[in-house]
């Protein structure tokens, strides 16, 4: 597969650059012409920040503000010209890379009995984002991480993120939510992207983290950015880690919640959780899923698909005559543990990245930060 | 888009009736060039996919340096394998695979290889007995032992009963309930222990079946001074993917479909009996 993907640039402190607000449809018009017809940005839908197809600046949300909490989200109006002052919606990257559903194989049935296994025909398209946040440019490198590693390569999930363009946007109004700065992953997007801003009342800062990045801002031709600028954004990103009020005590919980497995708060906590799923929906990490099969009416092929599974489901740990996880706390327990203990030694980290999106999202506002805490609380208590 | 994990058509060449909800598939792949590529460890298992129906993780049974069909041992307990055993000699289907971590070949050489398993279903370990009687030569003793909860339940009894008669080779069986025509033990697996004369020092010791009955034998073997490094097991999870994707087999720091299904007892012994995992 000849590579859509952008070349890290390493080893240099990128050159930093000054866009004027104005000029926000030139950088649109330069992502363009660098071959990405679909651009998608962040746009008010049904309440909610999500990423969308957009063709100027001005469909930004300017001025829009979010107000988050466990178990909710608002969006209000507030003033300025700014347009990247909200922390995220419920969408994060994933499903640009790790479809909700899609063919993996088709099965053809010939009028002899014989079959035919197919691949899928469909290219996905290249597609630029606009406004991705440090939290989600950390769990695409998880998920990269697990679904490209080898000896099983998903191809699927390689054509896709072969060619997403991403224009990280260094986070400056964190939700009450968000606990980025203490899993090591925001407010400042550091790699992974191929351009980087930070907004201004007045314009942006950008900076490139690819040759693909660098050269959409060859195109733009722009003015160096001015030292107290760039101060100015710095300052804007400390001061976004120093209003998180939520954390997790250690970026390593693996021998805290292993020594814990029989902690008498999963029964309580199982008690609220409604096993909903919406958690591992939002998460930016969770990969779940389930494969199945949708054969043509005509019955002479079949599709074998793939759609986003979760461990709050009761299917999930079906084995043919009994269920693993038959009791809510043993699926939250499975969740948290494999989140935030059993990930350290499948992929060198915890699976959290701190966008809060499972606290907010949480129909009964259970916070996955407070779960820790309760838990780590009283000892290593077995019951 | 090129999708390297997508199954291969394969024919059944032969359909053997084990008991009424029990049956073994011979599968011939239908294109040579990918029946001379195809190579299998005893203890791992194939992707079988059934058209228009769905795919499932079995056991190949048959030996893995056997040139003819691959056998695989199904019972009917879901929507798949109860649409697999109505396909008749000649029908087509797809399988993918092999997959997995098999028996341990190299620890075991040399050694006395003692197999218990329980339950309905030992096809994990056929394929490994098959490759010891195959070579019998490089192993010491061959001990096999089997529980099951009624004397109905055992297959392939006259398959034991043919092991039985291999040289250096002890076949143990035990029912939890027995009946007249029962000549063998009554009582779970490890009731069979002490017949078995395991040298705890000569021996590598292979599980397969219910965990809880695992666990038990386990316990009796490290008691019989048998070394947890001796032990290994073979464990089922909800697997749909086989490679390490979709999520549904973790089981601690592991995806049982790739990291397993066979498993070192000291790697998977913080969870093995936890309620959960």
């Amino acid at each position: 597969m000849d590579s859509h993907r952008g070349l890290p640039l390493i080893g240099m402190e990128p050159s930093a650059f000054f866009l004027p607000r104005e000029s926000l449809d030139a950088l649109f018009d330069a992502i363009r012409g660098q071959g990405y017809a679909r651009v998608l940005g962040p746009m008010e839908r049904n309440g909610a920040i999500t990423y969308t197809a957009i063709t100027a600046a001005s469909e930004l949300p300017r001025g829009l503000r979010d107000r988050q909490g466990p178990g909710h989200y608002r969006l209000e109006p507030g003033s300025g010209e700014r347009c990247f002052s909200w922390a995220n919606g419920p969408q994060a990257l994933k499903p640009l890379t790790f479809a909700p559903r899609e063919t993996l194989w088709r099965c053809a049935l010939d009028d002899s009995g014989r079959l035919t296994f197919l691949d899928t025909d469909a290219v996905p398209e290249r597609t630029a984002v606009i406004g991705v946040r440090a939290c989600d440019l950390a769990a695409m490198r998880i998920q990269e991480q697990h679904f490209l590693k080898p000896p099983h390569p998903d191809a699927h999930f390689a054509a896709r993120r072969e060619r997403l363009f991403l224009v990280a946007v260094h986070c400056s109004h964190p939700a009450d939510t968000c606990f980025c700065a203490s899993t090591g992953d925001g407010p400042r997007a550091e790699t992974g992207h191929d351009l980087a801003m930070s907004e201004l009342d007045y314009g942006f800062i950008l900076t490139a983290g690819t040759d693909r990045g660098q050269a959409v801002l060859a195109e733009l031709r722009l003015a160096p950015a001015a030292p107290d600028d760039r101060a100015q954004a710095d300052a804007e990103i400390e001061k976004a880690a120093r209003a998180q009020t939520r954390g997790l005590p250690s970026r390593d919980l693996k021998e805290a919640l292993y020594a814990r497995l029989e902690h008498p708060h999963w029964d309580q906590v199982g008690r609220r959780c409604l096993s909903c799923g919406n958690c591992t929906a939002v998460c930016p990490t969770c990969f779940c899923h389930a494969e199945m099969d949708e054969p043509a009416l005509a019955g002479d092929s079949s599709e074998h698909l793939r759609q986003w599974d979760s461990c709050f489901t009761a299917v999930h740990s079906y084995m043919g005559h009994f269920l693993v996880r038959e009791e809510t706390r043993l699926r939250y327990r499975q969740w948290l543990t494999h989140k935030l203990a059993s990930w350290h030694e499948q992929y060198g980290r915890s699976g959290c990245v701190g966008c809060g999106r499972c606290i907010a999202w949480c129909p009964v506002g259970i916070d996955i930060t407070a779960e820790v805490s309760a838990l780590l609380e009283s000892g290593d208590a077995q019951s | 888009m090129r999708n390297p994990d997508r199954p291969v058509e394969v024919e059944v060449v032969e359909r053997v009736e084990e008991t009424p909800t029990i049956y073994t598939l011979h599968l011939r792949f239908t294109d040579p060039e990918v029946a001379e590529a195809y190579r299998s460890l005893p203890g791992q298992y194939n992707m079988l996919y059934l058209f228009g129906v769905g795919e499932i993780p079995i056991s190949i049974v048959s030996d893995p340096d056997h040139d003819g069909p691959v056998e695989h041992t199904i019972r009917s307990v879901g929507r798949v394998t109860r649409g697999m055993e109505r396909l008749k000699v000649g029908d087509r289907m797809g399988l993918r695979g092999p997959y997995g971590r098999g028996w341990p070949l190299q620890q075991a050489d040399g050694r006395d290889v003692v197999i218990v398993t329980g339950g309905l279903g030992c096809a994990p370990v056929v394929s490994m007995i098959r490759y010891v009687l195959q070579r019998r030569e490089r192993f010491g003793r061959l001990v096999i032992m089997q529980g099951v909860k009624h004397t109905d339940d055992l297959i392939w009894r006259r398959q034991y009963e043919r092991w039985q008669q291999m040289p250096n080779t002890q076949v143990l069986l035990a029912a939890d309930v027995g009946g007249p025509n029962w000549p063998y033990s009554v009582g779970k697996v490890t009731v069979l222990f002490n017949q078995a004369g395991i040298d705890p020092d000569r021996s590598i010791v292979m599980l397969c079946g219910p965990e809880i009955m695992m666990k038990a034998s386990i316990d009796r073997l490290l008691a019989l001074k048998v070394p947890p490094d001796s032990i290994w097991l073979s464990i089922e999870r909800n697997m749909q993917c086989g490679i390490g994707h979709c999520g549904h087999c973790q089981v601690g720091p592991y995806f049982v479909c790739q990291d397993g299904p066979v498993f070192h007892y000291p790697e998977l012994r913080p969870w093995l009996g936890v309620t959960g995992f």
